[in-house]
């Protein structure tokens, strides 16, 4: 199910994306990353620096939300831009819901093109990681 | 009696600001575009089989959503390459987190390129924070691939109090 131009419209939702990080997935990731700060894996070293856990990477929320997009896409088009902050952290193996939707549909120099707002939601509900986008669309 | 915090941003600092660093490498591979495709859970068959991504229409693998190559690791390299940070601000600050992201793509990025990446300290800025005192640092890093085509551009905000 890719996305399609004339089915998109300005404030529809997109399919959510839902994660779960285990531990070792934050492992999988420092090593895919090259992150390797130990508050991603090391629980005394995270306390030892005042968090109460270890915390999801930034970076690999930013990384699901890309998967978010491409994910909707799905092949029928291109991220032009993507970005997100990191306002709350997440912890691991807890939901960690990635939502999108449509502020945005327009052409310009002749690319058919949609602004997104994304982010991510922890178990209260609360957006842990908003951010933006803009997408190609191909047709 | 409250006391007047002293500013973290030196005028050292201030003078780094748009300095560019020097160019380093990174090389996007099959591998290392699996590893991080895996890491973050993706299904998409262009991330992990060549025919697949070749199929799409692409040259190779795809670099994922987020992937912008692995930098060449140096044993013998002194401190971390990749974004400079610049001069240490007024007082140590020794706890860092990752305060945002974001990538604007010119140009596909796939298995087999090798990009080129400079980086600059965009802005510092200081604030006051639930965790105290913070340091803002905003950089910018520019990713050419071996073409000289400008592909990516990444900019990083990172929190250190």
């Amino acid at each position: 199910m890719a996305a399609k131009w004339n089915e998109i419209t300005e404030g529809m939702a997109i399919p959510e994306l839902k994660k779960n990080c285990s531990t070792q997935q934050l492992v999988l990731w420092a090593a895919g990353s090259g992150d390797f700060y130990q508050i991603h894996y090391d629980k005394d070293f995270a306390k030892g620096t005042g968090l109460s856990d270890i915390i999801v990477h930034g970076a690999l929320k930013h990384a699901f939300l890309g998967q978010l997009l491409h994910d909707w896409l799905g092949g029928n088009g291109k991220i032009k831009r993507f970005g997100c902050s990191y306002r709350g952290m997440d912890f691991p193996n807890q939901d960690i819901t990635c939502k999108g939707i449509v502020t945005r549909k327009y052409e310009e120099n002749g690319q058919k093109l949609v602004d997104l707002e994304i982010w991510t939601e922890n178990p209260e509900g609360k957006k842990t990681t908003p951010g933006s986008a803009t997408v190609i669309i191909n047709s | 009696m409250t006391q007047e915090k002293t500013p973290l941003i030196t005028d050292e600092m201030r003078a780094h600001v748009g300095k560019e660093s020097e160019p380093y490498t990174l090389e996007v591979d099959k591998t290392s575009i699996r590893m991080f495709a895996r890491a973050v859970g993706h299904t998409d068959p262009i991330f992990y089989d060549e025919a697949a991504a070749k199929a799409a229409g692409y040259r190779s693998l795809v670099a994922p959503p987020g992937y912008l190559g692995t930098p060449i690791f140096n044993p013998n390299a002194a401190a971390r390459r990749g974004r400079d940070i610049g001069p240490q601000p007024s007082r140590p600050l020794n706890r860092i987190l990752n305060g945002g992201t974001e990538i604007e793509y010119f140009d596909d990025i796939c298995a087999g390129d090798v990009l080129t990446a400079t980086s600059h300290v965009a802005s510092y800025e200081e604030r006051e924070g639930s965790i105290g005192q913070m340091l803002i640092t905003t950089t910018k890093t520019v990713y050419r691939n071996q073409d000289g085509k400008v592909v990516a551009i990444m900019t990083g905000t990172g929190i250190r109090y």
